[in-house]
């Protein structure tokens, strides 16, 4: 069965599209970048953004951080909400289902295929926007980048967040651990530095300041080309697991509506309402479980030496999540009145 | 309401249960308020040819839905091929080939690609590839359907898909065909072409469980009929014996007002040239003496035989969703 659904999705002109927007839009920026020379200052515009002038070969992490807000989950989210609930709409479910083909196994294929699909894109977005960063800015030296994330080497958690370059330290030092974690996760967002979004506007000049500085001031040694490529790949890996997460939603709430657009859009908007409340302070007690909030620690490996913390904590939440949603697809989808 | 569970109409003998290749006992579904299956018992003989009729609304697709594991009942026995369903429902579905209402396939892809996809994703038998293509290219020439080119199935029409519907059915060479409005879409020769294909299949052992609407449909092809109405069923019986003798006799004469004289009170209707007229003893023999003898000249003389379709409107309502709907507002206060 697993087979039949991967020769579906390949087979389908729709994956092949979702993958080809997911590789234009790095392409794109590249294409503008290359042509002007104007690169975004450090911390601002998508992460490495500012460095890739200087490395082609940086420029998949790049393109990641291009996809990974929107692009890539909706490409997720569409595929994984269509799973079930288009079978189900298109009327062929049943068709399956009296083949026969166990209910249990259809999922398991069906969440085998959103693997695949979700591992493809990541892949296809780093493959071609290193063709195209390599082709466009040269191999060059792919250190400044690396150097230019605040550092994040420290013993407790507290002292980890605060050295953050947009982490606000000073200022909510007393709020306490969550806090001092949605800090690290800022200046996680905006690496290079953190111009402010919501949570960080107080510290934003100072924090900006800080970043340039830090760039400014970096010098370092080359990495090579082994130890870049295998900080890409855990890069890639983090972020299919990420997309996993979003995956387990929509394929869940496919099971549940015999809408696709239905269960496309509420993973979507399980989505956003994530990132709203990850990025406000009063929402805290909850920040730690919401699926968005380790989504961007893919940076951190990136930093010199690798910074592990928010990785660890992104894995245990997204397979947290991945688990959860799948035994209850499974439980609603095996017990369910199939009627389309 | 048409009664109790015990109104099922049976005339014929009870049927040997160890040759039933479906049965059902008080099977009940209700989606919330609604009943949509109500206390069915359901017996299919082993190659027969059942008709399972109903108007549209009365709950023959959740019936079907039932029997294929699809739909799970509220209340009930299902036992289909010896063994109960759902529990072990994924034993029975290998042996049975079904299509429940209408066709669907991926419309992206050619009715071929449709099949070998639907084919590969089936039971762990048969892995080998080159079977698999036979077996697709088999089951496309039954239905008509082995010149197909590689357009996508979005480009058939309805009587295409409805052909790849079946052609998917036969894929298990199944020994019950379970088919849920077979022919719809088709014109009149396809009609023909499937009916024909079913009788072939049913020749070589397999029994054909065919719902529909259509009455044409299951008298031309059914030797045994299930008539559903608003998820009761209100009567099952081999065709024949539902076709009965009414024990009447139709007369047919050019002088009707001698043949009115002569039988009396013995006339039970009269159309023009035509007289419904009690059976006496004797039957037709010696009633066409009779009307001879005293010198009325006869056209002919028949048994007066059910026809399907009145057995089915004197046991069932007005019918479907709408009036059902229309009925209930009515009798609300």
């Amino acid at each position: 069965m697993i087979g039949v659904e991967l020769v579906k999705l390949v087979r389908r002109p729709r994956t092949w599209v979702a993958v080809g927007l997911l590789c234009l839009l790095p392409t794109v920026v590249a294409v503008f970048l290359a042509t002007t020379r104007i690169s975004p200052p450090p911390g601002q515009g998508a992460a490495f953004l500012s460095a890739v002038l200087q490395s082609g070969s940086l420029y998949p992490a790049a393109a990641l951080a291009l996809v990974l807000p929107l692009f890539l989950p909706i490409a997720v989210a569409v595929v994984a909400g269509d799973a079930v609930a288009g079978e189900s709409s298109q009327g062929t479910l049943r068709y399956l289902l009296v083949r026969p083909v166990r209910r249990t196994s259809l999922l398991v294929a069906k969440l085998v295929a959103v693997v695949v699909f979700v591992v493809g894109s990541v892949v296809a977005v780093a493959g071609s926007s290193y063709v195209v960063g390599v082709s466009l800015f040269g191999a060059g030296d792919p250190v400044a980048v690396v150097r230019a994330l605040p550092e994040v080497t420290g013993s407790s958690d507290d002292a980890v967040a605060g050295t953050g370059p947009a982490a606000p330290a000073g200022g909510r030092g007393q709020v306490g651990s969550s806090d001092a974690a949605s800090g690290g996760q800022a200046g996680a967002t905006r690496p290079g530095a953190g111009t402010g979004d919501g949570t960080v506007v107080a510290d934003d000049q100072a924090a900006r300041e800080r970043a340039q500085a830090s760039v400014s001031s970096l010098s370092g040694e080359a990495l090579s080309p082994a130890d870049l490529a295998a900080r890409l790949l855990g890069a890639m890996g983090y972020v299919t697991v990420s997309m996993l997460g979003v995956a387990a939603i929509a394929l869940f709430l496919s099971t549940v509506t015999a809408s696709s657009l239905g269960a496309t859009l509420g993973a979507l908007a399980a989505l956003v309402t994530s990132q709203v409340l990850v990025s406000l302070d009063a929402a805290a007690a909850v920040t730690p479980y919401l699926p968005t909030r380790y989504w961007l620690a893919w940076v951190d490996f990136f930093r010199d030496p690798i910074f592990l913390r928010d990785i660890t904590a992104g894995l245990w939440l997204q397979a947290g999540y991945v688990v959860v949603l799948m035994l209850a697809a499974w439980a609603n989808f095996a017990t369910k009145d199939v009627t389309s | 309401m048409s009664g109790d569970n015990g109104t099922t109409q049976r005339i014929g003998a009870r049927r040997d249960p160890e040759r039933l290749v479906i049965s059902t006992r008080g099977l009940t579904k209700r989606y919330g308020a609604h009943t949509a299956v109500d206390g069915v018992d359901l017996h299919v003989a082993e190659g027969a040819r059942y008709g399972f009729l109903g108007p549209n609304g009365s709950g023959k697709t959740t019936m079907v839905r039932m029997l294929l594991g699809l739909v799970y009942a509220t209340r009930g026995e299902i036992t289909v091929l010896g063994r109960p369903v759902p529990s072990r429902v994924a034993e029975v579905l290998p042996e049975i080939g079904a299509m429940v209402e209408g066709p669907a396939a991926y419309p992206h892809l050619s009715g071929r690609t449709n099949l070998a996809l639907l084919d590969a994703a089936g039971p762990r038998r048969d892995r080998d590839g080159r079977r698999r293509r036979d077996r697709v290219e088999e089951v496309l020439e039954r239905v008509g359907l082995g010149a197909i080119d590689r357009r996508p199935v979005r480009a058939y029409s309805l009587g295409m898909r409805q052909r790849l519907g079946l052609a998917g059915a036969l894929l298990n060479r199944p020994r019950l065909l379970v088919l849920d409005e077979p022919t719809n879409g088709l014109d009149p020769h396809g009609i023909r072409e499937v009916r024909d294909l079913l009788l072939e299949l049913n020749a070589a052992g397999t029994t054909v469980f065919l719902s529909s609407h259509l009455l044409a449909e299951i008298e031309a092809l059914c030797t045994t009929v299930g008539v559903v109405d608003r998820g009761r069923l209100v009567l099952e019986d081999d065709l024949d014996a539902v076709r009965g003798p009414t024990g009447r006799l139709v007369v047919r004469t050019p002088d009707p007002d001698a043949a009115a004289r002569v039988l009396g009170g013995a006339v039970a209707e009269r159309h023009d040239h035509t007289l419904v007229v009690e059976a006496a003893p004797g039957g037709p023999p010696a009633l066409a003496r009779h009307l001879v003898e005293h010198g009325v000249p006869l056209d002919g003389l028949v048994e007066q035989r059910r026809s399907l379709e009145d057995v089915v409107v004197s046991l069932t309502g007005p019918g479907s969703d709408t009036s059902r709907a229309a009925r209930r507002n009515g009798a609300r206060p």
